[in-house]
């Protein structure tokens, strides 16, 4: 018990320390170099609270994908360091605010009620009825698929605000992800030898999510991660923007929710409702499409707006 | 004290460094930096909020747990939208900072980002 407090006590001075060096560093690269160590130092913390599920997440998207965009971002703008306000007394100004402010939650953790206030009984009675052994699955695709269908919703949405942000001339036309020329570097071995491992992994995690930690948002980040690896390498195409496929790949998650949710009305009687016999295989029916749209959402997030029509 | 505490602690300042961050440096991917380190904090308390609710042979509120698990990828889409408006920002006006375009001139007037 004691010799895992120390390691907490450990994990919580570095992470602080990433955090600090984030904010005082002058080169932004750095910056964002620390902030995906940061997102696996916070996935090692989600491991110490017990919550997989969110450790899994969190270094897939939080800090993986996050990082790539980041990544990505940097290379396309001119500036690299960054200028600091040269105001003395505003920045101690702010300062003080931001300590007052992390005084003030620091004051509730510390005050938080006891017993805690839990919902761990109820979400544990339903399980039997949605068929699935993770808790936390049950919650995202059952309790609130509500929440998880809106955020379906949520990750389109934000894909059609980054493309509205093309130049009228490059609309509908192929984001570019990477300028990579080197057709015999180790890249090339690396995206032709990692996708079938990758995809296997994410066919893994979503099918064990019903039972142990992983699903669908994991299994997404993998085969995200194994599309842009060939597409980097220059293996596969960026698709076109205005591609059909591509567009109807994208909404089939939050349409799939949809239809599932509207076919609750016909069977049980109401929105999202599941069939108690047949629950699981609806949640997992659901799962696969949501996967490969979310998948298809974070590339091209990551891709960002069009910026070429193709040559055709 | 315990684990829970000590990372709620652990939290609980990094939502203000990701909060400072946020205010002070004009660097608009600066700022989507310190948005994330905040969320990052915020995630973590409400994570903290989980754990101590282990109840139900649980070792965590899942309930909770799923929440940060949609936090996560609604901010990723957030920070994928902001960026993406910081790129075209810098395509249009050339410069990428948030600070008033005189405050690099003339430190007299007291602009500050």
């Amino acid at each position: 018990m004691m010799v895992a407090l120390i390691v907490d006590v450990g994990l919580a001075i570095l992470i602080l320390f990433v955090a600090g060096w984030i904010v005082a560093v002058r080169s932004t690269f750095a910056a964002v170099i620390g902030f995906v160590v940061y997102g696996l130092l916070l996935s090692l913390v989600w491991v110490r609270l017990w919550a997989i599920d969110i450790a899994l997440t969190e270094a897939a998207i939080g800090s993986g994908v996050t990082g790539a965009l980041l990544l990505r971002t940097l290379s396309r703008l001119p500036v690299e360091h960054s200028e600091r306000s040269a105001n003395g007394s505003f920045r101690f100004i702010a300062g003080l605010f931001c300590a007052f402010i992390s005084l003030a939650i620091a004051m509730v953790i510390v005050a938080l009620p006891e017993p805690a206030p839990t919902l761990a009984p109820e979400a544990s009675a339903g399980l039997p009825a949605v068929g699935v052994g993770n808790p936390v699955t049950a919650v995202l695709l059952s309790y609130r698929a509500f929440d998880t269908f809106l955020e379906k919703v949520v990750l389109v949405l934000a894909l059609v605000g980054c493309w509205s942000l093309a130049a009228d001339r490059d609309w509908g036309g192929t984001p570019v992800l990477w300028r990579y020329s080197d057709p015999d570097g180790v890249l090339k071995f690396l995206a032709q030898t990692l996708p079938p491992i990758g995809v296997l992994v994410a066919i893994y995690m979503l099918w064990t999510g019903a039972d142990h930690p992983g699903g669908a948002f994991q299994a997404s980040a993998m085969l995200a991660a194994m599309w842009m690896l060939t597409i980097v390498a220059g293996l596969m195409r960026m698709p076109r923007t205005n591609d059909d496929l591509l567009r109807l790949t994208l909404v089939s998650g939050a349409s799939a929710f949809l239809l599932l949710g509207f076919a609750g009305f016909g069977i049980v009687g109401s929105f999202l409702a599941y069939p108690p016999d047949y629950a699981k295989a609806l949640i997992v029916a659901v799962e696969i499409p949501m996967t490969i749209a979310v998948a298809a959402t974070l590339v091209m997030l990551v891709a960002g707006p069009p910026q070429r029509r193709d040559m055709s | 004290m315990t684990s829970a505490t000590l990372f709620g602690l652990c939290g609980a300042i990094l939502i203000g460094l990701g909060l400072f961050e946020l205010i002070t440096d004009p660097h608009p991917l600066r700022k989507i930096l310190g948005f994330n380190l905040l969320g990052g904090g915020v995630f973590l308390v409400l994570g903290v909020v989980a754990r101590r609710g282990a109840a139900a042979g649980y070792l965590g509120d899942p309930v909770p747990q799923a929440l940060v698990i949609t936090g996560i990828v609604v901010a990723f889409s957030a920070t994928a939208l902001a960026v993406a408006l910081v790129v075209r920002l810098s395509e249009v006006s050339g410069r990428v900072s948030l600070a008033y375009a005189s405050s690099e001139q003339t430190d007299s007037d007291g602009a500050e980002g």
